[in-house]
This record gives C-alpha cells, sequence and structure tokens, in this order.
C-alpha cells in the first residue's frame, strides 16, 4: 500500500513563490553587470547589407558589440541565435551591452543598418502556388534529412472546388487498411476542410536570461521548462562542452512548449559576458516576446471522415497543410495524425501532410502541439456525424474509442494502456451528461445553452534516462532530479517515488534540483507530458539501486545474505532477528568506508549517460549512492488521454460566451499528486478555452507584421473568462508498463477542453459547424443570423 | 495607474482591428536607469548624449516610428516607506515603481509581466490600495505606505493568511503571477474580509495566470477569508 504516492504534500518551492523569495532570471543581480538590448528586424524577411555600428560603440556606457558573424551559424532552416538574414519580424541581428539598458537601447538606434527586403509568406498555400513567395530563399519546406528545399503545386491543383483545401504533392504521407474500403462501407461520409490558427505561448515570464564566466565555466541563468536536457543543447549554441556550462533554473513562469529545451537566445547574453568579461543580463520584454518567443503551428487541413450507421469509424483520410514558421519549427502535423489513429481508431486511415515555411514568429510546440488543433477540427465534425446519425455524442465517441489493444499512428505501435472509454463514462456521469444535454439548445432571450464534451491525446513517456539518489551518513535521503520547475510540481511527484521505495518519511528527504553544478541526474526536458511516466522510472531504478545497496550492506555488516534483510523505517533489518539492524545513516557511513559502488566511487553499469557519471563523481564518497539507467520494458506508445465535460450559455446577439460547467476527467494511470492533477485539469482547460475562442496571431497582410502582440490583442483567459470553479476526476487506472502506474497528462487536458467547447458552441447554434479555431464573437453573430462569414474558409491571418 | 479589471472578451475587444499604430514592436520596456549604480557619471552623459538627433534605422518598412528616448534631466534623492520602513533612493522622473522596487531596493518579488498595465504581476499595494506598480511613478508615492510581497509576513516571519492559503491549496504553478495575485487578495481582504468567490474574482482580474491556476487561487483567497474572520 503506498504511503506517499497518491498523497498531497507541501512541494518545497512553494514557499518561495507566494513570499516573492523565487528567484527567476531577470531576479538575478550582479556587480558590474552588463544589460543587453538586441537590434532585430523590423521586417519578415531581409538581408542585412550594411551595418555600421561604430558610432554606437563609441557611445559612452557601451561596452561591447556582438554580431552574427561571431556566433554560431547551423545551417536553415535553424533557429539562430543572431543572423545576417532575418527571417521574422523582430528576429535578432545584433546585440549590444552596455552599462545600462537604456544605453544600450540608445546605442542599438544609432546602428546604421540597410535592408534589402526578400519576399516573405503569411500563407502556406499561397507559397504553395506555382508562383507564391518562398520564406527562405532556398525554398518552402524542410525535407527530412535533406532540409530546405522548393515544393510548388501545380496550378490545376487549385482548381477544385472553392473552400475545400487543395491537396497537391504532400511532404509526408502514410496509411494503413484498405482506404476505399472503408469508404465504402461507410453509410454517412463528411469531407470536410479546416483551418487552426497559430498562437503564442505568452508565458508570464519573458524568456530573459543572465549569463558571467567563472573559472572558465559559463553560468546562465534561464527561464526553461527542463532543466538537465537543456545543458548539452545551449553549451553547443555557446561552443563549449556541457561539463563547462552552469545551467541554473530554478524557477520558470510558464512555457507550455516553448521553453522545452535551448533556445539559440539564451546564447547572446553567455557571449557577449564571454566577450566583455562581466556578468550580462538580457531582459526580454512582453512585447518583445510576441516577436521572438514562439507561437503554435497553425493548420490548413481536410479531413474525409466515413461513419457506419452505428457511428463506427471505417475509414480516415486526412491532408495537412502545416504553418511552420520560418525555422525548424515542429512536427505538430504528422503528431495531429497520429492522434486522430488513436482517439477515433478508424479501420483504415491515410494521412498526408506538409510542412511549408512561413515569415511569422517562429512555431514551436505548444501544449498538445498537432493533437490539440487535431482535437479541435476533429471533434465537432464527430458531433456533426453523430446528429446526422441520430446517435448520443459520448456513446459515437465511446464506440470508436481505444482500449489497451488499440494501436497506435502509421506505424501502429502497440500501446501501454488506454482508458478513454473509462474517461468518458466516468465524466458523462459525474457531468450528468443526460440531464444536461436534454437542457441544449434551450433559450431564455437571446442566450442559448449549449452541451458539449471532447477528447484529446498526447504521447505521454519515454524511457532510457537515468535516476539518481544519496542517502547521507545522517540518514536523510537526497534525490537528485534533472527534472525542471515548469508549475506543475512534477520534480516533486516523481521524486517521491524513491522515498516510496525506500519507506522513507516525506519529511527526511531532499530534493535536489534546479542547478547543473548540483549534480544531476540525465533525465528527459518537462515536455510532451512525459515527466509523470519517465522520472517515476527513474527514481524507481535509481531507488532499487539503493535498497540493494543497503540491504547488501546490511549483510556485510551483520552476516548472512542481503535477501535475509527487509526495510522498515528508514533501517534494514534482519527477517529473522529484529535486533538485526542498522540505521539508513549508519548504512551510509558504511557505504562510504567500503566505497567501490556502494559509494559512488566505482560504476557498476557501464551504461549511464556523461551527465549522470559526472554527477555521481561529484557525489562520490558522500554518502551511499543508488544510480541507474531505467532499462525496465517498455513496448509501447504510452497515451496521455482525457475527456472534457461542458455547458455554455451562449448570446447569439453579442456572441459572447458563458462557460456555466467544465469537467475534465483524466486517463494518466495511478494518480501521483492528486492536488497537483487538480490543478492540471482545471488550469489546462482554461488554456483550451482561450485556444478555442480567442487566442490567435495575425498579421498586416501587406508588410507581414504581426499584430496580435500584447494580452489585450492575443487574449489568453482571464479570471472573468473562466467558471467560478471548475470540476475533475481521473480513471486512476495503473499503467502496467510504469513501475507505479504512472503516465503524464499535461497537454490533452487542454485540447479535451478546446474541443468540449467548441462543440458546445456549435450545439448552442443547432449544429452549425466552424470548422476554424478561434471561434470569436463576430463569427458567431454571423452564425446565429444566418449571415456570410467575413472570412473566406482556407483563409488564415483573420482576426 | 490604478489597477483595472479585465472585462469579458467582447465583441468590440474581438474587433480590435490591426493597425500599425497599434504595434509596440518598438517597446517602450527599456528602462533608463537599469544599472546606473555603476555608471553613474556614465549615465548622465548618456541622457544628455541621447538629447541629441537619433541617427535611427535607415531603412524602416514598416513607416514604424521608433521612439527616441531622450530624458533630459536627473535623478531626485526621495524618501519612501517601502514595508515599514524608509528608504532613501535616488529616483528618475520617469522612474515607474516597478523598477526602483526591483532594481534599485533589491525587492525582485513584485514582478514584470509586460510592464505596461496588462498583467497585474507587479501589484503592490499602496495605502492598502493594489496598484500596477509598472504604471506606477515612484514620485507618486512619496509619502505614502508601499507594501510588496516582502512586506506581508508578521515579525515571526509567518506567512499572511493569503500567503499559506495559496500553499495549502497548491494555489501557483510556475508562480510568475502569485506576487501579484497575493497582494490583489490581501487588497480585497483589507476592504472585505468576508468577500463571495465572485466577488474574489473580480477583485482579481486585474492578474493574468497564464498557467490558468484560477480555480486554485480562488480557493486560496476563499480560505484565507476563513482564516481571517476565525481570527
Ligand atoms: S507588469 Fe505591470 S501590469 Fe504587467
Ligand atoms: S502560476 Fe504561472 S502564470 Fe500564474
Amino acid at each position: 500500500m503506498a504511503k506517499i504516492i497518491g498523497r498531497d504534500f507541501i512541494p518545497s518551492d512553494i514557499h518561495s513563490k507566494v513570499t516573492g523569495r523565487a528567484k527567476y532570471a531577470e531576479d538575478i543581480r550582479m556587480d558590474g553587470m552588463l544589460f543587453c538590448r538586441l537590434l532585430k528586424s523590423p521586417i519578415p524577411h531581409a538581408r542585412v547589407k550594411s551595418l555600421d555600428y561604430s558610432e554606437a560603440l563609441s557611445m559612452e556606457g557601451v561596452v561591447s558589440v556582438l554580431t552574427a558573424d561571431e556566433v554560431s551559424q547551423t545551417p536553415g532552416p535553424s533557429d539562430n541565435i543572431l543572423t545576417n538574414e532575418p527571417h521574422f519580424v523582430g528576429e535578432p541581428i545584433l546585440a549590444v551591452a552596455a552599462v545600462s539598458e537604456k544605453i544600450a537601447q540608445d546605442a542599438i538606434d544609432r546602428i546604421k543598418i540597410e535592408l534589402v527586403p526578400l519576399p516573405f509568406c503569411l500563407d502556406p498555400l499561397e507559397s504553395l502556388r506555382p508562383e507564391g513567395p518562398n520564406a527562405r530563399v532556398d525554398g518552402n519546406t524542410i525535407v527530412r534529412g535533406e532540409g530546405v528545399k522548393e515544393i510548388k503545386w501545380k496550378e490545376e491543383d487549385f482548381l477544385e472546388v472553392a473552400g475545400e483545401l487543395p491537396m497537391g504533392e504532400p511532404g509526408v504521407e502514410w496509411s494503413y487498411g484498405e482506404l476505399e474500403r472503408g469508404f465504402e462501407d461507410a453509410s454517412l461520409i463528411l469531407d470536410e476542410s479546416f483551418v487552426t490558427a497559430s498562437n503564442a505561448h505568452h508565458s508570464m515570464e519573458p524568456r530573459s536570461a543572465m549569463a558571467f564566466w567563472q573559472n572558465g565555466k559559463c553560468h546562465i541563468y534561464g527561464s526553461t521548462q527542463s532543466q538537465a536536457i537543456v545543458v548539452p543543447g545551449l553549451a553547443r549554441y555557446i561552443g563549449i562542452e556541457p561539463e563547462d556550462l552552469v545551467y541554473i533554473s530554478q524557477y520558470c513562469g510558464g512555457g507550455f512548449g516553448s521553453k522545452g529545451g535551448a533556445y539559440p537566445l539564451m546564447a547572446i547574453p553567455a557571449l557577449l559576458s564571454k566577450k566583455t568579461s562581466r556578468p550580462v543580463l538580457m531582459r526580454i520584454s512582453r512585447a518583445e516576446e510576441y516577436f521572438l518567443g514562439s507561437a503554435r503551428i497553425g493548420f490548413q487541413g481536410r479531413i474525409k471522415l466515413g461513419f457506419r450507421d452505428d457511428g463506427r469509424i471505417t475509414a480516415v483520410d486526412l491532408y495537412i497543410v502545416q504553418e511552420n514558421g520560418p525555422n525548424t519549427g515542429f512536427g505538430d502535423m504528422g503528431s495531429a495524425a497520429d492522434a486522430v489513429s488513436l482517439v477515433y481508431t478508424p479501420m483504415a486511415m491515410r494521412y498526408r501532410g506538409i510542412s511549408i515555411l512561413t515569415n511569422t514568429p517562429p512555431r514551436g510546440a505548444q501544449r498538445g502541439p498537432g493533437q490539440n488543433q487535431i482535437a479541435a477540427a476533429v471533434e465537432p465534425l464527430i458531433d456533426k456525424a453523430a446528429k446526422r446519425l441520430g446517435i448520443d455524442g459520448v456513446k459515437i465517441r465511446r464506440l470508436n474509442a481505444p482500449d489497451s489493444r488499440s494501436l497506435y499512428g502509421g506505424s501502429r505501435n502497440p500501446v501501454t494502456s488506454a482508458h478513454l472509454r473509462e474517461a468518458l463514462d466516468k465524466g458523462a456521469k459525474k457531468f450528468g451528461w443526460n440531464e444536461k444535454k436534454s437542457e441544449s439548445g434551450s433559450r431564455k432571450g437571446s442566450k442559448v445553452i449549449g452541451v458539449g464534451v471532447g477528447q484529446a491525446f498526447h504521447s505521454a513517456g519515454s524511457s532510457g534516462f537515468d535516476g539518481l539518489v544519496r542517502i547521507s551518513t545522517d540518514g536523510k535521503l537526497h534525490i537528485h532530479t534533472g527534472v525542471g520547475n515548469l508549475g506543475t510540481y512534477s520534480y516533486a511527484a516523481t521524486s517521491r517515488v524513491a522515498a516510496e521505495i525506500l519507506g522513507y518519511r516525506w519529511e527526511n528527504c531532499e530534493i535536489v534540483r534546479g542547478d547543473s553544478s548540483k549534480h544531476l541526474p540525465w533525465n528527459n526536458g518537462q515536455f510532451g507530458s512525459n515527466t509523470s511516466f519517465t522520472m517515476t522510472r527513474t527514481n524507481y531504478v535509481a531507488a532499487m539501486d539503493a535498497l540493494q545497496k543497503l540491504k547488501e550492506l546490511a549483510s556485510i555488516s551483520l552476516g548472512g545474505s542481503w535477501e535475509d534483510y527487509d526495510i522498515e523505517n528508514e533501517t534494514v533489518v534482519n527477517k529473522g532477528d529484529s535486533n538485526l539492524s542498522m540505521s539508513y545513516g549508519d548504512l551510509a557511513v558504511k557505504a562510504i568506508e567500503i566505497g567501490g559502488r556502494y559509494s559512488g566511487k566505482e560504476l557498476a553499469s557501464d551504461d549511464l549517460n556523461e551527465m549522470t557519471i559526472r554527477a555521481v563523481e561529484g557525489l562520490a564518497g558522500t554518502g551511499l549512492i543508488g544510480v541507474a539507467r531505467d532499462n525496465l520494458d517498455r513496448t509501447g506508445t504510452v497515451p496521455a488521454l482525457a475527456a472534457g465535460f461542458i455547458k455554455i450559455e451562449l448570446d447569439i446577439e453579442t456572441g459572447a460566451i458563458r462557460i456555466l460547467d467544465y469537467l475534465g476527467v483524466a486517463d494518466c494511470g495511478t494518480v501521483l499528486h492528486p492536488q497537483g492533477l487538480a490543478a492540471q485539469v482545471k488550469s489546462g482547460a482554461i488554456m483550451g478555452f482561450g485556444m478555442a475562442c480567442t487566442e490567435r496571431h495575425f498579421y498586416d497582410s501587406q508588410w507581414g507584421i504581426p499584430g496580435g502582440v500584447g494580452f489585450y490583442q492575443a487574449k489568453p483567459p482571464s479570471y472573468l473568462d473562466v467558471p467560478l470553479e471548475l470540476g475533475w476526476d481521473a480513471v486512476d487506472i495503473p499503467d502496467p508498463q510504469n513501475p507505479v502506474g504512472a503516465k503524464g497528462i499535461g497537454e490533452p487536458l487542454m485540447g479535451c477542453a478546446t474541443s468540449a467547447l467548441l462543440c458546445a458552441i456549435s450545439d448552442a447554434l443547432g449544429g452549425h459547424y466552424f470548422n476554424r479555431t478561434p471561434v470569436v464573437p463576430d463569427m458567431i453573430v454571423n452564425a446565429a443570423a444566418g449571415q456570410e462569414q467575413s472570412h473566406s474558409p482556407l483563409q488564415v491571418n483573420t482576426q | 495607474m490604478a489597477k483595472g479589471n479585465f472585462r469579458r472578451y467582447d465583441l468590440h475587444e474581438s474587433q480590435q482591428n490591426c493597425s500599425l499604430e497599434n504595434i509596440d514592436f518598438c517597446d517602450s520596456s527599456t528602462v533608463p536607469f537599469l544599472n546606473e549604480r555603476y555608471s553613474r557619471r556614465d549615465f548622465i552623459k548618456g541622457v544628455i548624449a541621447s538629447g541629441i538627433a537619433i541617427a535611427g534605422i535607415p531603412y524602416m518598412a514598416s513607416g514604424q516610428v521608433r521612439p527616441t528616448s531622450s530624458l533630459g534631466s536627473v535623478e531626485r534623492l526621495v524618501s519612501l516607506n517601502v514595508n515599514g520602513q524608509v528608504r532613501r533612493v535616488d529616483v528618475l522622473p520617469n522612474e515607474t515603481l516597478v523598477m526602483t522596487l526591483r532594481y534599485k531596493l533589491g525587492l525582485t518579488g513584485t514582478k514584470l509581466g509586460c510592464d505596461r498595465g496588462e498583467c497585474g504581476a507587479c501589484t503592490v499595494l499602496i495605502d492598502d490600495v493594489d496598484h500596477y506598480a509598472c504604471s506606477t511613478l515612484t514620485h507618486r508615492v512619496r509619502n505614502r505606505e508601499v507594501t510588496t510581497v516582502e512586506g506581508l509576513e508578521n515579525s515571526e516571519g509567518e506567512l499572511h493568511p493569503v500567503q499559506s492559503a495559496f500553499v495549502r491549496e497548491l494555489a501557483p504553478q510556475c508562480g510568475f503571477c502569485t506576487p501579484g495575485q497575493v497582494m490583489s487578495a490581501v487588497a480585497l481582504l483589507k476592504k472585505n474580509s468576508n468577500p463571495t468567490r465572485e466577488e474574489v474574482r473580480i477583485a482579481l482580474s486585474g492578474n493574468l495566470c497564464r498557467c490558468g491556476a484560477y480555480d486554485h487561487y480562488l480557493n486560496g483567497v476563499m480560505s484565507a477569508a476563513q482564516e481571517i474572520n476565525r481570527g
């Protein structure tokens, strides 16, 4: 019976968060610190023709300038540190370090720069036209392994029916099953085109960074969701070995995918600090964040769905044109297709996709990258089919829902466990689906009730990383974790597994984290909802290693074999004779005495990551070391699944939406931390509501300048946009491939809410489907009044 | 600027158009005095220098005009009452309170989320009323009592009931908006120690939380109110 797992606790960093003691990157001060400002491109695509910073450099107080020629350049379409060919508005060209931020900015203003404007692209379909603009001089798409290439569709590809996505040559493709037969067997076929808008991450903490060098090592205070995984990539940007980087990210003011790993901007203060031999702080402002931060990828897509009479999906044909931004972007479209294959388990499916480069703020992963856009696009269509077939919305989803035998993606991978049906059942019951459904469409004045259910998926677990724990001579357990502090408290929830295995009181445990000089193991990043699965495994294997060593040391000290020993109250006790016992603290002393693998002086296995090896070397001889790589079995994709239920009141005269009730249900395996999960279910939903109804990037089409560049324009939800209370629940069925049964969950908690809300809006409108996110008030008013929308069906960059 | 509340997004807001004038690309967040501690002389020279005509960027694709940042004035030594202590500090005429707190008084608990009155991360109390410190000039708070998140614990180091309730309810996620949420809640409970959940959300609606932890913050404030009323 678990004593620690599944119980609430007070995370050790929360006190600092409520008192203001928590130090984020911009809170660090050092004597002699310089400030840096960036010269950024004012236009979406250009080449620097000339750059004269002599006057800037001669100004009093200006210490140094860093140009693109001085930083490492990787071939396109990678993200740059600084560049002479900016591909988006706000891309940094040059940086100035000065004694004050004002002087740095004044210096920037005195730089004489001549830019040659180059063609730019904001709409992927435009770029695919024979004469369309390319976002980069060498092409408009990325071909895996080959870099940037040009793909143009033929004129005739665009001649199809207006409003339907043209489908020329794809960049990638997969299929399974007999697609044509699937559609032949269908009694209802929907063929729908859709658009999902890109939107900014707008994490509350902009991506500021502070850097200094000491004893040949570069120290960086950065803002990242992750800790360990950041180090190699960031070291590469700076041009140093990972062991020469001290990376500190004890707190991160939100990332949502945009700060998952190392990003090039962080290298700027590091390189300026190296050049000037002084600490450098680079503050990024809210305004800048909208340009050089990150944004979700937008889709223009088309999906053909075949349904049997009973609602079972026979075939899916999916085409996605992905708006990738100018650089590496992300693999949203492939993830979207994989999600469709699992959430609806179609008997046959084909996926085609093409990722087109655009001169828009750089795209990156955003919570449920691909999976959540496709949930927003497809879930309302499931309702459309259900309505036509006369089937209930929960029933049709249940029928198509995956179980643990379902297969995933084009590769038809097995999954570790899937309980979406249970989530739907639990949610429908708790929400009172049938009763609420009976109110749908009821009207008071201009206000109509809408009810909706939505689902989403994300693969939520990885393996092969390392765990590291240390028992010190005072008997305390030190759990070293390379997990970042992104706000989910997963760094703590996963660390608690080590305490559980070793029978520790939580008060006697300490989590060591947030600073790479503190001997942290190689852990995966805090993205892709994977932490709960991946790092419970690493902490489990490290604790098991410590447990074995404790027993061995007891048998060495007290006689017998290690198998004769058990643990109890932080003591190792002989099973036959309880007088033969030793405390963990005394065994740590013994470990130091014997040395070898017990104290980390030697390593028993050769499969540990370099970072973990260095961490163990740093700790060697200070206690009993438990360390291991996670070699536990994992034979499939780990699905995180979620269902959301919502009731809204829609004002058809103003388009205003009031959410009356929301319940989210998670399939995340064993619940590790109920309070933390509750927070994620509810807050993920809130982010989802923003995606459904308000958030989007848009651009001035003549100049390509982003327009949604403030909170008031980009519109993340506020207190007043969401219900006073939200509900949550979890299926709580253990995953068989995790030692404590846990799976991740963060991402689908958003997508299920986005899609539920979109479904409820359509429900309130009596079955009007927008095939677009976000659904903004004027679209609702137009729909309610039977007016045409102000945008064409495939138009991107709408308000 | 006294705090405004975020309204529900309505039709008018959604139709806000994107004119070039609206674009805040050449952001005004650059802070004139940052780090003058190390370089007062250089700084003053810089200020004078920046009064000269700015060369500007010859290429201006969009017709954006970069605001020139001339100041033409210098700091004045003032006394501020912050968290019950009188602090002497040099302040520029256009210096905002958040910058004075963060960069001159070492009080980094007050966060900068937007520096333009949109998010509430910088919320502090001025004579017990919540204000956006990014939109308040420091000179305006002379002879007034400023309270920041660092000033809430009592002399025994015990947390304010709002803070301890936020811990109990696991209210913060990333924590970046938390000091602002705490301060808005404290201001509310000073005025109304027995608010309804609806009143709490209206009072806190000027504090954005991208993590979306609203529900848990509301739980926290309700729980703190109960505790305060129990005495
Ligand atoms: S920083 Fe003051 S309101 Fe955002
Ligand atoms: S807790 Fe992260 S922004 Fe509020």
